[in-house]
């Protein structure tokens, strides 16, 4: 055995599942359901969502956070996640990297979103090693004081999982569906959406990206790539999920009472 | 004189906070860097404290908690009438783009749970112990109480794993 080999045989296992064009809110069925009753260590790449979607934390209140007026006239799909975070609008631009752990897989982070993001940011500061001014900055990832990636967790008593959804491009016009946030980071500085966000494709192909981000994970976890059908591995389980999507009865009655 | 507990915690690159003075056993801390731990209550070792008052049981996070935490933004806890059985999530709070869960120290039948966190849900920060309570229970198995740690294990628990790190 090799000196490589012999050093990747000491390290933890982590499945690697990689779709193209999952629907987030499917996406994210699978993630909440893998934290809560998975014990192995999981990472999900999807390579952009099917179409536009607004993705709130779990604390979101659709009436600060969104323009509900276009929203409703748009139909645009609003899910509220089981993790904690800002609102983001997500689609085929964007890709999503999500992982989820074991905390005695990860010995030297504590189970607090401090920790997590530490650890999460020098994984990433691997992968995009070379690109000038990236930084996780008031916990977010950015290329100097322009963010590309809007990250969140969810920590049970064993495991988290820390995921992100990474603007590898978007569509100025669907910015235009989010607030400006009440809660914001001092480094924004009022900015609107779209002079506070950047696009990574003017850093970084986006198979590279891909294939750097494994290659990252690859020095923490044994990654094992494995076939999951996402369809028949939320369909099949009894678990009760929290991520849910919004009917429109109640972005109409948010939409009612904030006008 | 009552016998004060003090704790440590390693420095937050965030800025440490520190439970308001309480009326409990109060703790002895010697800078903003020290968690507070009280007299009269026990502790989960996913840093949840549970004070028994007669038939009923208090139930929160610990100082050590709330301070590794960060700002607390929102709490979720249960409707009364359900129950929680030792060690299971009850609830969670969201801090830092991130939800955590709570876990009951005991198991029980939730009779009160805090309404005040909807609104003011910093109050797990400022007063972890007092006014940021979480929820109350109806103990069901008193013996739990025992597999718990007290203030002094409590304490060199919370410095053993922030050591660790």
């Amino acid at each position: 055995m090799s000196i490589p080999q012999a050093r990747k045989a000491g390290l933890p296992l982590m499945n690697l599942v990689r779709f193209k064009g999952v629907p987030i809110l499917k996406q994210l069925h699978l993630e909440e359901q893998l934290l809560r009753t998975s014990s192995n260590n999981w990472c999900i790449i999807n390579d952009g969502t099917n179409i536009p979607t607004i993705v709130m934390g779990l604390s979101g209140k659709p009436s600060d956070l969104l323009e509900l007026g276009s929203v409703l006239q748009d139909q645009v799909p609003v899910i509220k996640r089981f993790t904690g975070g800002g609102t983001v609008v997500v689609d085929p631009g964007t890709i999503f990297v999500s992982l989820i752990c074991n905390r005695e897989d990860v010995p030297d982070v504590q189970p607090y979103p401090h920790s997590i993001m530490h650890w999460s940011g020098q994984l990433y500061n691997e992968a995009l090693k070379g690109i000038h001014g990236f930084q996780l900055r008031e916990n977010d990832y950015v290329f100097g004081n322009r963010k590309f990636g809007g990250n969140a967790q969810s920590i049970t008593r064993k495991r988290w999982i820390h995921h992100t959804s990474f603007l590898w491009d978007f569509e100025t016009k669907n910015m235009a569906y989010l607030k400006q946030p009440a809660r914001a980071p001092e480094y924004r500085l009022a900015r609107s959406h779209t002079d506070f966000v950047c696009r990574m494709k003017d850093y970084m192909p986006r198979s590279v990206f891909i294939h750097r981000t494994v290659k990252a994970i690859e020095s923490h976890f044994l990654v094992k790539p494995v076939d999951l059908d996402v369809d028949t591995a939320v369909h099949d389980a009894e678990f009760v999920h929290s991520t849910r999507l919004l009917m429109n009865n109640e972005l109409e009655e948010a939409f009612s009472i904030s006008t | 004189m009552a016998l004060r507990i003090w704790a440590s915690s390693t420095a937050n690159a965030l800025g440490v906070s520190c439970a308001s003075k309480s009326h409990l056993a109060p703790a002895f801390s010697l800078s903003r860097c020290f968690s507070t731990v009280l007299e009269g209550l026990k502790y989960a070792s996913s840093h949840e404290w549970v004070k028994v008052d007669g038939s009923v049981a208090t139930v929160g996070i610990t100082d050590h908690a709330q301070d590794h935490l960060g700002e607390v933004v929102f709490a979720e806890v249960p409707e009364p009438g359900g129950s929680v059985a030792q060690g299971s999530s009850f609830g969670a709070v969201e801090s830092v783009k991130a939800t955590s869960d709570v876990n009951s120290p005991i198991s029980g039948e939730i009779v009160e749970v805090n309404k005040k966190l909807a609104e003011s849900p910093g109050l797990i920060n400022s007063s972890p112990y007092e006014e940021g309570w979480m929820i109350k229970v109806k103990p069901s198995n008193a013996s739990e109480l025992e597999s718990l740690m007290g203030p002094k294990e409590y304490t060199k628990f919370c410095e053993e794993e922030d050591a660790a790190h």
